[in-house]
């Protein structure tokens, strides 16, 4: 028995958190000088086995600070104190192009942090580690209500934050893979904000009608926050993901219901036929279904399917017409949206209205299509079945892991700004937005 | 429209971070979007597992931001100065209480949930009967993720064996022997109860067999006492004592400390058990002889609260000093004294108790004073713990030799 390996302490502080937050990750009394391999294990709500691992010599005392030591090798490398949660990736052996994503946002994801002796990038389960600990990462914080929005006809699920309120809301939106995604509305939910996340294209009535959603749809949704006790109707935002974009460009330039007070745009284009509702926008984008490219891989590339960025006004909403705060995310290596030429045209459209003081644009290079909550992986390719397609693709979204992460911390903690600055603002003046972000 | 709707401005917001933690961990209360440069009330409020509310509370100035934060200086409440754990330690039960109640979380797989809120102006009472301006909720935990907690009944032994996770190789370990005064039947407690405790974890598959400490308050500090002098069976390999006694009641049950016998001086609701050994000495000649303290062969770490009411924890303390001192063997001792700390030092940020209710062996209820200032006694549970845990890991996980004295 050797009992010289059991000296060596790991903590990772704190050990339960949201999925927003950071943790410190320590390393004590291991052998001075010694190389060791700090890794993370999950094991999924889909049963699959995920892992990422920094390879670390200790200083001459035994101790190790992730916050401060560098990683010198593994699925991250440099000083990264979160690089064991955002580095995740499917174990050697696993099927190809999984995606991990909560479903059961009432439960954490409980990550396993271990330490190792030496730098092994492989066989850990064969190993004993040194010490290890479990981590907890939640979508929720204490206190946050979940309630299945079922009114008008609605396939929702809304997030209150405690306490009384009233609150600023915000309206939540996927993208083209459809399905209820609770996750980003319960984190803004547990940062203060009520947030509702809205089914679109999967929604019941879909499902029972096989008719996709008008635009009252999403009006629907509005009103129903607007007119909530809890919710104070003038302070109501959009958030939408690649198609979620499309819906929220749409809504907040054309709806004469919905008066958002700002809006949130990532990865997302502002081209569609603008007369059109969610079913004119997928035939639309089905009709140029010649402009996917396939790679050498084999992934599928959709970026160029809606470029060349039109002229006709028809087919592109009216940026000049844009009367809120905007906040336009764009990951420069989008394989899946032309998302930076459209905030180009954007940007262009405004700058010629005279509105272009509304709108901040952050561009982050080397990040992909997904840019998902901070310290969650990064997702280059996976498989991927849109609603309108019933076969299986493999898709590229693009994005190199460091760059991508970087991106999804950064991007989060400016929007959450954006939306403090123009929801919480305590002034009654006329919400003007800064761009020096 | 609603009152909400034509209202635009929205509540303050009020972040606690991190909002799950263990025990004892600290946290930040933060509150923004404030009207600025006016009065607020951070208040906390716990429901026990018995029904009672317990809250805690600081008056602070929100600054030209509006933002307050309780690393801002309040002055009043239930604490006062710079406090950011305040809201927690200084948690007491709601006006109109039961008397003498103490907290104690029996339940320790699920959290204690504190609801943290801001309210107008600076409140003392009726917290419950208006609403706040915001709250949120935050969890405190005694078991961090994985935890194992696996009871124990073995041999007429109760117990409940906690192991950390991640770990299916023998690690040290540290058994508690941590119960107050009557909490178990004493006809149960023969002296070999608590050497079978401690062979029934030293033998355990999971845990290194002379790598096992232990850690009493109170009588379970006496118990460590007596194993650590007297038992043949056992070794611990150290142990941490926090306000107990060494009063030996030689040739009876280890606690057959019948109360009757000490005829104790009631003071109007509170019984200072302390004055028994103060005015009844004849007594304590009669009934009692001290464990050898003299005989330990292992380190041991005194904790004494000097305002114990309960125990004359700073008199066994120098007594027990001048036992290990005579016989050589001061290097194992070490001692740790706090001024204005009770008897019932518990892990940081706990409520402090000067007075609970305690039901005595015969169905007599009786006000026990443990003793302690509230600030002292927090600041005591804070500092003691760190070094607690400090001096099992130089301990259990280090080489017996070089163990030094802290």
């Amino acid at each position: 028995m050797d009992h010289k390996q059991c000296t060596v302490q790991l903590s990772v502080q704190p050990s339960r958190a949201l999925v927003d937050e950071k943790f410190k990750v320590l390393v004590q009394k291991a052998p001075p000088g010694a190389q060791l391999t700090v890794r993370s294990h999950h094991h999924s709500e889909d049963k699959q086995d995920w892992e990422a691992f920094g390879h670390y010599i200790c200083d001459s005392t035994g101790a190790l600070n992730l916050s401060k030591d560098p990683s010198l090798g593994g699925t991250y490398e440099g000083v990264e104190p979160m690089g064991l949660l955002w580095s995740l990736r499917s174990v050697p052996g696993s099927k190809p192009g999984l995606r991990m994503r909560k479903k059961s946002i009432e439960t954490p994801m409980e990550v396993t942090v271990s330490v190792y002796l030496g730098h092994l990038s492989e066989g850990f389960s064969e190993q004993r580690a040194l010490a290890a600990v479990v981590v907890e990462r939640w979508y929720m914080a204490p206190g946050v209500r979940r309630i299945p929005v079922t009114e008008h006809s609605l396939t929702a699920t809304l997030f209150l934050p405690p306490g009384p309120g009233p609150f600023p809301a915000v309206l939540d939106l996927w993208g083209g893979g459809g399905n209820l995604v609770e996750y980003r509305a319960s984190l803004l939910a547990s940062n203060g904000f009520a947030a509702m996340a809205l089914d679109y294209l999967t929604n019941e009535l879909t499902k029972t009608t096989g008719k996709m959603v008008e635009n009252d749809y999403f009006e629907a949704a509005f009103k129903f926050l607007e007119q909530h006790p809890q919710i104070v109707g003038s302070r109501i935002a959009m958030w939408g993901l690649s198609l979620g974009t499309t819906m929220t460009l749409k809504m907040a330039v054309y709806s004469n219901v919905m008066k958002l007070r700002c809006a949130v745009c990532y990865s997302g284009s502002h081209i569609q036929p603008v007369d059109g509702s969610v079913k004119d926008i997928m035939e639309y984008m089905h009709k140029k279904e010649e402009n996917t490219r396939i790679n050498e891989n084999q992934e599928v590339i959709w970026r160029d399917l809606i470029l060349p960025v039109p002229k006709d006004p028809a087919l592109k909403v009216d940026m000049g017409r844009v009367q809120c705060p905007l906040l336009v995310v764009v990951g420069l290596d989008d394989q899946n949206s032309p998302s930076y030429e459209s905030a180009m045209d954007m940007k262009e459209m405004m700058e010629e209205a005279g509105n272009s003081h509304l709108l901040t644009l952050l561009t982050y290079p080397n990040t992909g299509h997904l840019i998902e909550p901070p310290y969650t992986p990064h997702f280059r390719t996976t498989v991927f079945r849109s609603v309108k397609n019933t076969d299986l693709f493999m898709v590229l979204w693009g994005g190199e892991t460091a760059a991508h992460s970087r991106a999804q911390e950064d991007a989060w903690r400016k929007t959450l700004m954006f939306l403090r600055e123009h929801l919480c603002d305590r002034g009654n003046s006329a919400v003007t937005s800064t761009s020096n972000l | 429209m609603t009152s909400a709707a034509m209202d635009s401005i929205v509540a303050p917001l009020l972040s606690v971070a991190p909002t799950r933690a263990l025990v004892d961990e600290m946290f930040t209360v933060r509150v923004e979007n404030l009207p600025p440069c006016q009065h607020f009330t951070l208040h906390s409020l716990h429901l026990s597992e018995d029904n009672d509310y317990w809250e805690a509370f600081g008056h602070y100035t929100s600054n030209h931001k509006g933002t307050v934060v309780p690393q801002d200086y309040t002055k009043g409440g239930t604490y006062t100065g710079k406090e950011p754990m305040g809201l927690l330690w200084s948690l007491r039960p709601v006006p109109g209480s039961r008397k003498g109640l103490r907290l104690r979380k029996m339940n320790v797989c699920s959290p204690l949930l504190y609801t943290i809120s801001v309210y107008s102006g600076h409140l003392v009472v009726g917290f419950r009967a208006q609403a706040p301006l915001a709250s949120a909720l935050a969890e405190r935990w005694y078991m961090a993720p994985g935890v194992q907690r696996i009871s124990i009944k073995e041999k007429a032994v109760r117990g409940t064996m906690f192991f950390p996770p991640g770990t299916e190789w023998p690690l040290p370990w540290t058994l508690g022997y941590y119960f107050g005064p009557g909490e178990m039947e004493t006809t149960e407690m023969k002296s070999n109860y608590f050497e079978t405790a401690f062979n029934i974890v030293k033998d355990h598959p999971r845990v290194i067999s002379n790598k096992v400490g232990i850690v009493g308050l109170s009588l379970g500090a006496t118990v460590a006492f007596y194993l650590a002098t007297e038992s043949k069976v056992v070794k611990p390999c150290c142990c941490v004592c926090i306000n107990g006694h060494h009063f030996n009641p030689s040739g009876k049950h280890l606690f057959d400390l019948s109360y009757d016998s000490f005829k104790m001086h009631v003071r109007k609701l509170s019984a200072y058990w302390i004055d028994c050994f103060e005015y009844q000495e004849s007594i304590i000649i009669i009934y009692l002889n001290f464990w050898q303290m003299g005989k330990i062969n292992c380190p041991m770490l005194l904790v004494c609260g000097e305002d114990d009411q309960n125990v004359p924890a700073v008199e066994v303390a120098d007594d027990i000093e001048r036992m290990v001192r005579a016989a050589g063997k001061d290097r194992l001792l070490t001692r740790l004294n706090y001024p204005g700390a009770g008897h019932l030092i518990e892990v940081p940020y706990a409520p402090h108790f000067r007075v609970t209710a305690f039901m005595q062996a015969k169905e007599q209820k009786v006000m026990i004073v443990w003793g302690g200032q509230t600030k002292p006694h927090s600041d005591a549970q804070e500092d003691s713990w760190q070094k607690i845990l400090d001096y099992l890991q130089l301990h259990l996980y280090s080489c017996p030799s070089l163990a030094s004295k802290l």
